[in-house]
């Protein structure tokens, strides 16, 4: 059974479309990189997956029901988001930011079983953020936060993860403990995973399938090797890139290639 | 391991917070112008729930004071305490604002249109002995927060920051309303005290009767948001974070919106519009608790109760036998609190 079916899906926003025709079928287990330019509508599939936005035409189906049609509680046990942004009012500590990951779990007369305390220092235990709590959220350092981010989603036991941009803003040393640890959770966890990445190389080095994204369209949907090429990616990004095998793992590396003149004219004089 | 001590954490905390409550309550029973022994006030209260009774060694006249002037007004007090406190969190909670408080979309506004109407009518009861004002000062108030939600609705969805505007705006206006009539009528001129007195706050309880309507709507209001209270801290991820985590934002928002008010309507209607109860006590505990819904609502309430039980002492022995508004009382006490909280904590509020 497929964990995601999108058919002839479109969507537009009240100032214009956004998505066109999206076909997708997403496998249990996989784990995709959604790469593309700024407003190629990354962020609008994640939702559309999500069930934040419901599609205008065709239709998204999870598990074989549709997305639109769970019931909100229902789907955030199936769905996780990481988001781009986030942030959280009040004193909050890093144990009680993984808890609201629980919610999905509670009911009145019922909020706060033994279960639900297990999970939290599992998956706290798993993102290796143990050592945090106790800390206030709002003190962590870019990365930590991410992680407990991270822990809050895992905490709702989905089998879905999907995550906007988990390594904008953060070291090189916090973007490859993200990717790890996401290969680590789709490997053994047997979660499925789609990120939207920005970072074209580090996409290429940890996912075994691409989605490229493109005023709303996917151009290009496969591995590695075949989405990141030279005339893909440059139509995509309007950037002329050199494509290269990594030295030591062969899998595509994107280089850039300037093209200013003033790097020339820089360069001469 | 903070909050995996968690429920037995939390029953301690409640049971305090109740010792207090009653001993606040015990206090402001026997205390007035003319002082009973709270041995006696204990003593008048147990026959009086029980079916076992000492033998009377005070006064009747003592036990009609307890029974029927004092302990209605501080149980009056203690609700309106309750109420506007744990109104408070839910409105900080919802707008994930620390600076919101029971009065924040309207409902002040509201009743005190509702109030000076029901001045300016030539009947003073409503109905089953009820006076026109506390029915009035009510319908005002919910039916402002109606009319905010109403105008900020767009497209099925009623954004936070819509509502703000909105409950400001709308606020405005029926304040400027409530001002006209004031100016233009005489009816009101010769009344202005008990306009003052309904801005300022005072509890208004005399007998059972309003304590027996306003009671139950207030205690089924906090019961039903310490029930839910889960949900309201999915709020804190912000309305796409709380639909993340299985939360339907909209139903919800209109649920804690509707409690929040009924508490806020329900405390105006037996107090007027007291002021700092509903912001200072949830930032306190907050502070001391966390950000926990699930234990700051019930410790509010309790909290709230207790802090209005001794305000409404202090504003009716002070100045003895002059009464002063309770809310004067509040604001004295609750905003060099707040200001101190505000410097203490600075660091850990982000907006």
């Amino acid at each position: 059974m497929n964990a995601i079916v999108m058919n002839r899906v479109c969507f537009s926003y009240s100032n214009g479309l956004v998505l066109r025709d999206v076909e997708l079928s997403v496998r249990k287990g996989e784990m995709i990189g959604l790469i593309g330019p700024n407003g190629a509508g990354k962020t609008t599939l994640i939702r559309l997956i999500s069930g934040i936005l419901n599609a205008r035409q065709g239709e998204v189906k999870l598990d074989g029901l549709h997305a639109g049609k769970l019931k909100r509680n229902a789907l955030a046990r199936e769905v996780a988001v990481v988001p781009q942004q986030f942030n959280i009012p009040f004193a909050y500590r890093v144990e009680e930011v993984v808890m609201l990951g629980r919610t999905p779990f509670m009911k009145p007369f019922h909020d706060s079983s033994a279960r639900d305390r297990d999970v939290i220092m599992q998956t706290m235990d798993v993102v290796g953020i143990r050592r945090l709590e106790g800390r206030y959220f709002s003190e962590l350092s870019g990365g930590e936060r991410q992680k407990v981010v991270l822990a809050m989603a895992l905490a709702q036991e989905p089998k879905l993860l999907l995550l906007d941009e988990p390594t904008a803003h953060l070291d090189i040393s916090h973007q490859v403990e993200i990717l790890e640890l996401l290969a680590r959770m789709n490997e053994e966890g047997r979660l499925t995973i789609i990120a939207a990445m920005h970072d074209l190389n580090l996409a290429s080095a940890y996912f075994r399938r691409l989605i490229l994204m493109k005023e709303g369209a996917i151009v290009a949907d496969g591995p590695p090797e075949r989405v990141l090429t030279s005339s893909t990616i440059a139509s995509a990004y309007s950037v002329p890139v050199h494509i290269q095998p990594h030295p030591l793992t062969g899998v595509p590396q994107v280089v850039v290639l300037p093209t200013g003149n003033g790097h020339r004219q820089e360069t001469v004089s | 391991m903070r909050i995996f001590t968690g429920p037995r954490r939390h029953i301690s905390i409640i049971l305090l917070l109740l010792l207090v409550l009653i001993t606040c309550v015990i206090v402001a029973t026997a205390v007035g112008s003319v002082s009973i022994p709270f041995g006696d006030v204990i003593k008048i209260c147990w026959n009086k729930v029980t079916a076992f009774d000492f033998t009377p060694t005070w006064r009747a006249v003592d036990e009609t004071i307890v029974l029927q002037i004092r302990l209605p007004r501080v149980i009056g007090g203690a609700l309106v305490g309750a109420a506007l406190a744990s109104a408070g969190v839910l409105f900080q909670g919802l707008l994930r604002n620390p600076m919101a408080d029971p009065y924040i979309i309207g409902t002040s506004a509201g009743s005190a249109l509702g109030a000076t109407v029901a001045m300016l009518l030539p009947v003073s009861t409503a109905f089953l002995g009820f006076g026109m004002v506390p029915v009035l000062a009510f319908a005002g108030a919910l039916s402002t927060v109606f009319l905010v939600y109403y105008l900020a609705r767009v497209g099925g969805r009623t954004p936070i920051v819509s509502m703000l505007l909105a409950g400001f705006v709308v606020s405005a206006m029926l304040t400027a309303l409530m001002f006209l009539m004031i100016t233009i009528s005489d009816t009101l001129h010769s009344r202005f005290a008990s306009v003052y007195g309904f801005l300022m706050g005072g509890i208004s309880v005399s007998g059972w009767g309003q304590i027996a309507v306003a009671g139950p709507i207030i205690l089924v209001g906090i019961v039903v948001g310490r029930l839910w209270s889960f949900r309201l801290n999915a709020f804190a991820l912000g309305e796409e974070g709380a639909a993340h985590v299985g939360v339907e934002v909209e139903r919800n928002k209109a649920l804690f919106l509707a409690l929040g008010s009924v508490l806020t309507a329900a405390a105006v209607s037996i107090s007027g519009l007291i002021g700092f109860v509903g912001l200072v006590v949830p930032h306190a505990l907050r502070l001391v608790l966390g950000p926990d819904h699930r234990i700051l609502i019930p410790a509010s309430a309790l909290a709230g109760a207790a802090f209005l039980v001794i305000a409404d002492l202090l504003a009716r022995s002070v100045a003895s036998p002059r009464e002063l508004p309770v809310g004067i009382i509040t604001a004295l006490i609750g905003a060099p609190v707040f200001l101190y909280l505000l410097r203490r904590s600075g660091k850990e509020y982000s907006l």
